[in-house]
């Protein structure tokens, strides 16, 4: 599905060098975590996959199902069947939520060559999927993602991520601001989108979200590289004796 | 005090030229009289201070400089909206393509055919003539004495429906003046909607004055063809707890001025006026000039506008609040925003507070921007495309001037035009 080979970033206003040669391959169907400390450079990879301004390619691949990722508009990416959810999703004042999410839902269908959704039948759907994640009606009516609260927001993401129905998905610290419960909601969401043509890469710090989303392999970033890769015990290992060990076995 | 030389000598030459339309003894009257206005105060020139950011010289001129007619639209701006059409082809009185005059709740007459009425005697011009104050506003007194035509409205009651005034083309230089005269009784109601370029040069008057507890209520579309150039006024006097709302869209045009004078006499009042506008190239100058007085207690006074600019255009604010002595408990809010698509547009903006009473709250604000780059990726990594992302962000920036627009329908409308043009103008 996902496979990112050598892939190497700076950015494109400081002479920094963000990402030094990332390998990773996530295979179709499967749940891959990614852990590692602060400023690993987690974030930067799920931008550069998802086609954010502000960054150079100075090396390496990443192909979704074969196909050059980079070398698209990050549009066509999402149409290609990526959705990153953002560490930090972003509010955008006068654009109502369900304009939003229809207009979405639309564009790829329409990138795609299918029929659009009709007003009826989306409606439909967004009810059924919001209350799944339990969020309400009114919380839809607003603009997108104004005045939710940081969890709500996240849930926000995921319901984004259930209308788009993406080959790919990427969570960035989805789990970060959620309450033990929300975190359940998302854990459930995720886990019913789960399929074999539907593969995961979730970034995290902690087990928690784990225990409810069993991954296939988790690996660990760390100063723009994946340092190891494993099962799900190795995010218990973090979970117990941090990172200073894989750093100190890496270098 | 004389005028500068340079200046005394333009506007001479000007008035030469002018010819003032025949008319009844009491319009022809105010119009020498206002004539004479203009010729103590002298029209304006580029080192006036009013006209800092915006160029008058083409406003100005004896000759009006052609435009390019846009083909009428199948669905013009309000055609939806049940209303009393009124229309006007290059400044004419169209009869065939107008209702009859007749409205519950309003009586109406043309300018041009008016008789002895006396309402409209003891009004016209004169809000006009007030709003010279403290600023001068020499080419609003040049429209009153050259108007050859336009509605005087009494409204008696609730208006049944509104009414449109609609301003069609077919001349390319055509050069019209207009001036309507709204009068609301106390506790009356009245929408009137206005739309279309009008003329290549076209200059309106609209003096409106809104008695204890009536509602007035007004919203235009200037048109869409690009070479128009437009001057327009509107005088209002507001009542004791009445209202006033004002909203106009501009859509291209190489020279837009309007300006809005307001004064606020009786208390618990309420006066908004907004606008949005689109400009696309180097050939599009669009200035909102606005003057609010609060001269009574407890009310209330807010100004919208907000501009997209790109590939050059120029937009301009200039709006004052001037709370006099004694106005307390005045609550006035002006924000000026602009959205500039590129490096080339500019956005020009003079806010001012002029306050004599220790309670009040005013605010006021004047921002440029560009589009929110995190938006805009948030949109597009959800499959949005840049374009429709753009303009959906566009559309968002204007919100904040739509909604001040009361009636749903109407803000619908212009909403879609502006997502049109929106569309139309993303490369
Ligand atoms: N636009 C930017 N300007 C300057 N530095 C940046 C920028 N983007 C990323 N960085 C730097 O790149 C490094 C990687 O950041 P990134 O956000 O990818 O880390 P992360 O692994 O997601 O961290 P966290 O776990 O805290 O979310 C950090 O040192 C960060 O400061
Ligand atoms: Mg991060």
């Amino acid at each position: 599905m996902l496979e990112i080979k050598g892939l190497k970033v700076d950015l494109e206003d400081e002479d920094k060098s963000i990402l030094k040669g990332v390998d990773l391959t996530v295979p179709a169907g499967e749940v891959h975590a990614i852990m590692g400390p602060n400023g690993s450079g987690k974030s930067t990879m799920s931008y550069v996959l998802s086609g954010k301004d502000g960054y150079t390619v100075t090396g390496g691949t990443a192909t979704l199902n074969g196909v050059d990722l980079l070398a698209m508009e990050p549009e066509e990416r999402a149409a290609a069947g990526l959705f990153l959810a953002f560490q930090y999703p972003v509010e955008i004042p006068g654009v109502g939520n369900m304009t939003f999410l229809r207009t979405a839902v639309n564009a790829q269908r329409k990138a795609r060559g299918e029929e659009e959704l009709s007003a009826g039948d989306f409606l439909k759907e967004v009810r059924a999927k919001a209350k799944d994640l339990k969020i309400d009606a009114e919380m839809l009516k607003r603009p997108v993602n104004v005045g939710f609260s940081g969890g709500e927001k996240k849930r926000n993401e995921i319901l984004q991520m259930a209308m788009l129905e993406p080959k790919m998905c990427i969570l960035d610290e989805t789990d970060s601001g959620l309450d033990v419960d929300a975190m359940k909601l998302v854990a459930d969401g995720v886990n019913a989108l789960r399929s074999e043509g539907r593969s995961f890469l979730v970034i995290t710090h902690y087990q928690r979200l784990l225990d409810h989303i069993k991954p296939d392999v988790v690996h660990i970033m760390s100063n723009g590289r994946i340092i190891k890769s494993g099962g799900p015990e190795l995010a218990l290992e973090v979970e117990h004796n941090g990172y200073t060990d894989l750093l100190a076995e890496d270098a | 005090m004389a005028l500068p030389q340079r200046k005394q000598d333009a506007t001479d030459t000007r008035l030469a030229a002018v010819t003032l339309p025949n008319g009844s003894a009491w319009l022809t009257k105010a119009r020498n009289a206002a004539l004479g206005r203009v010729s103590v105060m002298g029209l304006p020139a580029r080192r006036d201070e009013y006209w800092r950011f915006t160029d008058p010289t083409t406003l100005v001129d004896a000759a009006a400089i052609d435009a390019d007619v846009l083909p009428i639209e199948d669905n013009p701006e309000f055609s939806k909206n049940d209303a009393l059409r009124v229309v006007f082809v290059d400044g004419v009185f169209d009869a065939a393509a107008s209702d009859d005059l007749s409205l519950a709740g309003v009586t109406m007459t043309r300018l041009s055919q008016a008789e002895d009425i006396t309402w409209a005697a003891d009004l016209l011009g004169t809000l006009e003539e007030r709003g010279q104050k403290p600023v001068e506003r020499p080419l609003a007194a040049l429209t009153t004495a050259m108007a050859t035509d336009g509605l005087l409205i009494h409204v008696t009651g609730q208006a049944e429906r509104a009414i449109h005034i609609r301003y069609d083309r077919k001349n390319v230089g055509a050069d019209v003046s207009l001036h309507h005269v709204v009068k609301l009784d106390a506790g009356t109601t009245v929408t009137v909607l206005e739309s279309g370029a009008g003329a290549a040069r076209f200059a309106s008057n609209m003096e409106v004055d809104v008695a204890d507890g009536a509602a007035f209520h007004h919203v235009r579309a200037q048109g869409r063809d690009h070479g128009r150039r437009m001057n327009t006024h509107i005088f209002t006097r507001i009542g004791e707890g009445s209202t006033f709302k004002s909203f106009t869209l501009s859509v291209n045009g190489a020279m837009t001025r309007n300006d809005c004078i307001m004064e606020i006499v009786g208390d618990d009042a309420t006066a908004h006026v907004s606008g949005a506008c689109v400009g696309d190239g180097e050939g599009f100058h669009h200035d909102d000039t606005v003057f609010i007085t609060h001269d009574a207690v407890g009310c209330e006074s807010r100004q919208v506008f907000k501009k997209v600019l790109r590939n050059g255009a120029v937009g301009v604010f200039q709006g004052k609040i001037l709370v006099k002595h004694g106005a307390q408990k005045t609550d006035g809010y002006q924000i000026s925003q602009s959205l500039l698509l590129d490096g080339d547009s500019q956005f020009l903006a003079k806010p001012e507070l002029e306050i004599y009473a220790d309670d009040v709250a005013c605010s006021h604000g004047s921002t440029s921007g560009a589009i929110d780059e995190d938006a805009l990726f948030y949109l597009r990594s959800r499959g949005v495309p840049h374009k429709t992302a753009t303009t959906l962000l566009t559309l968002s920036f204007l919100a904040e001037a739509l909604q001040e627009i009361a009636d749903e329908a109407l803000a619908e409308d212009l909403r879609d035009r502006l997502a049109g043009w929106l569309d139309r103008h993303q490369h």
